[in-house]
């Protein structure tokens, strides 16, 4: 018993849920994000802009037709260029030779076509460039045709474009693996690098406040924002794009829950010893700087050699938005993401894990 | 030690890496007192009370807090104390409500969070946040966490620092209750008057070690003289301490760059004898002052320095 200064002041015991100093936690976390606006804003609104922004540059249109130069200053060219203008396909611009040839190097024309003797035509292009190999075939196609060539064998052609091949498609389910990412580092770590800085950690742990608790409600309290944070993205993309939604809803939402929290103990990691708000900038960008790079949230992560594949394929943005991916656009089951789920539960706990081990609370 | 002292601490080594902060030190604080570490800045008061406190491992020597220890009851301690740091910058974005409900939420049992914040005087500002609040205010509120968890033992590490002297007497108010009301308080501090004023017993600190001990009646009457006549001399006449210290009632002279202090017992008989003396040598006064005497004069008589210069 001890002695109270204030007897008007009644010592209690008894407790509801909502005092319940995980709950207390949580909600705190929680109310402190909501009332920095900024953070706000590059949490929920920024993602959606950036990705209305690639919409955009990477809208469906009608293929373009293929630029092709043709010399002028010879007589050949006028036939030449009626030749390769009777394909819809392409387009003709009547250059000079050194306009021609600049052309070509600064990619305004895919290829140069000049008349040279009788019948022969010469092609001038990068043949390390598609584009360029493509107006190849096709320029080719229409000189040989317009020399009398005959096609001996009849095709059909079918043209398939589905939602889910395009690269809006692509990108959506990368970029909501990426802002998991980013929200979940840079959200809990800059918290606690802050918090650390003003000697409140210090404080609390002069109280019986469990340590287990308080870094699990930085965890915690990433799950009430990111319904919003993956419902408000999904939204803009599927009904703004068309992107499509084919895995069931409760895959999407374990996926998305799993990277969350595996990101939000990564962020708790990198922030276990950092003192200052400087070092903790640079220590997330660090460990972020390859998964931007290799994790394939803007082109396939399958472009980089076969050597790096298992370290690449074992980062956690490859397992979250290789597994959006595969459940958003092809519908792949809880069980087809297990490798990229397991992945993500391995970071979740280490991350954990070490960070509590390593955590300094002064 | 005494039997069921709130806190023990015995022959207390800490030293970081080039410095010694606490050079075996002693304490013993009894149930229901209120006891202060009264030293310069740099003393190891801060040092001294983490260790008390648990957050720092002493490098030798012996705690006792409430009868227990900190490497065998640490999680039992954690709900017997109140401790308010020096530093702790609170969260900015929470309101003070909501910081005390989270305080309150760690301990098993304590008291309710609006009596808390009604007895630190912020009942107005229960719902404004802590950024917005100001020193005092932010003083106050660290209290209110420190209360909330109902303490048998409260640690408070200069609780006044950096305040404006109002918002200081607010916060003085308040220990003052606490301490009439029973509480056994432990504070640091390094204004003299603020250890007069609520401690019932101080020790004096300096370069780690408690180099005096009592209430703050007995260390002043320790000096043997009650008051303090400092004087400063207009021209370079010089006087020998030796002839002021025959003066009838002088315990102590002191001369520091042309000015000296003496103590003194009875000032009656002892500022017409010394004026007269110095009227004799043919000396003229630029300045004279007396005081009671304070605890800043015990520090300066054992140290030789001031409280408030660097140590």
């Amino acid at each position: 018993m001890s002695a109270t200064a204030s007897p008007a002041s009644a010592v209690s015991e008894r407790r509801g849920f909502r005092e319940r100093p995980l709950v207390r936690l949580v909600m705190v976390r929680f109310l402190e994000f909501w009332r920095e606006p900024e953070a706000v804003f590059w949490v929920f609104i920024f993602p959606i802009l950036l990705a209305a922004g690639l919409g955009i540059a990477f809208r469906e249109r009608p293929p373009e037709a293929v630029k092709v130069g043709v010399l002028v200053s010879d007589p050949a060219s006028g036939a030449l260029s009626d030749a390769i203008a009777r394909d819809p396909r392409l387009e003709v611009v009547p250059l000079d030779d050194s306009a021609g040839m600049h052309a070509l190097r600064t990619g305004r024309i895919a290829l140069f076509a000049i008349p040279r003797a009788a019948r022969t035509v010469e092609y001038r292009y990068d043949d390390t460039r598609p584009d360029a190999r493509t107006a190849r075939l096709l320029v080719d196609d229409a000189v040989q045709r317009a020399a009398g060539r005959e096609d001996v064998a009849t095709v059909r052609e079918r043209r398939v474009r589905e939602p889910g091949a395009r690269y809006i498609d692509f990108v959506v389910p990368g970029l909501l693996a990426m802002n998991l990412m980013g929200s979940g580092i840079w959200g809990v770590g800059f918290t606690i690098v802050e918090a650390r800085r003003r000697k409140l950690l210090k404080r609390l742990i002069a109280t019986p406040m469990s340590r287990a608790q308080y870094l699990a409600s930085f965890i915690l309290s990433r799950l009430a924002m990111l319904v919003l944070e993956v419902g408000g993205f999904l939204a803009f993309g599927i009904f703004v794009f068309g992107v499509p939604a084919r895995g069931s809803f409760g895959t999407i939402v374990l996926v998305a829950l799993t990277s969350a929290l595996a990101f939000s103990a990564i962020g708790l990691l990198v922030a276990s010893r950092v003192r200052t708000i400087e070092g903790a900038s640079g220590l997330m960008n660090l460990v972020m700087l390859p998964m931007w790079i290799f994790s394939g949230v803007f082109f396939s992560a399958s472009n980089f050699p076969d050597a790096a594949q298992p370290v690449i394929q074992a980062l956690p943005l490859t397992a979250a938005a290789d597994a959006l991916r595969a459940t958003l656009l092809e519908g792949a089951s809880v069980v087809a993401l297990a490798p990229e789920l397991g992945i993500l539960a391995a970071w979740l706990s280490v991350s954990f894990v070490s960070a509590l081990a390593l955590f300094r609370w002064r | 030690m005494t039997p069921g002292a709130a806190l023990a601490v015995r022959g207390l080594h800490k030293r970081y890496a080039d410095v010694v902060a606490v050079d075996g030190l002693d304490l013993e604080v009894l149930h229901g007192e209120c006891f202060g570490l009264l030293g310069p800045n740099g003393a190891g008061k801060t040092t001294t009370i983490e260790i008390c406190e648990g957050l720092l491992a002493p490098d030798s020597g012996d705690v006792e807090v409430l009868g227990r220890r900190w490497s065998t009851h640490e999680r039992e301690l954690r709900h017997l104390l109140g401790i308010q740091l020096q530093e702790t910058q609170l969260a900015d974005k929470l309101t003070v409500r909501e910081t005390v409900r989270l305080f309150r939420s760690f301990y098993h049992r304590g008291r309710d969070p609006a009596d808390v914040i009604a007895l630190v005087q912020l009942g107005e500002k229960a719902r404004s946040r802590v950024g917005t609040l100001s020193g005092g205010q932010k003083q106050r509120l660290a209290l209110a966490c420190a209360l909330v968890g109902d303490p048998q033992l409260l640690f408070l590490d200069e609780p006044t620092t950096g305040l404006d002297p109002q918002a200081r007497r607010q916060l003085w108010d308040l220990i003052g209750d606490l301490r009439a009301g029973g509480r056994t308080i432990v504070l640091t501090t390094h204004y003299m008057e603020e250890a007069e004023r609520l401690c019932d017993r101080v020790a004096i600190v300096d370069h780690g070690r408690a180099i005096a001990l009592g209430t703050p009646r007995e260390l002043v009457q320790s000096l043997g003289a009650e008051h303090v006549v400092e004087f400063a001399l207009g021209d370079g006449v010089a006087v020998a301490p030796g002839t002021l210290e025959a003066i009838r009632g002088v315990q102590s002279v002191r001369a520091n760059e042309g000015t000296w202090a003496l103590t003194v017992a009875e000032l009656h008989l002892a500022v017409p004898a010394i004026l007269a003396e110095l009227e004799r040598r043919g000396a003229t006064l630029s300045e004279l002052r007396t005081h009671s005497a304070t605890l800043e004069d015990v520090f300066v008589s054992l140290t030789g320095r001031h409280l408030r210069e660097e140590a």
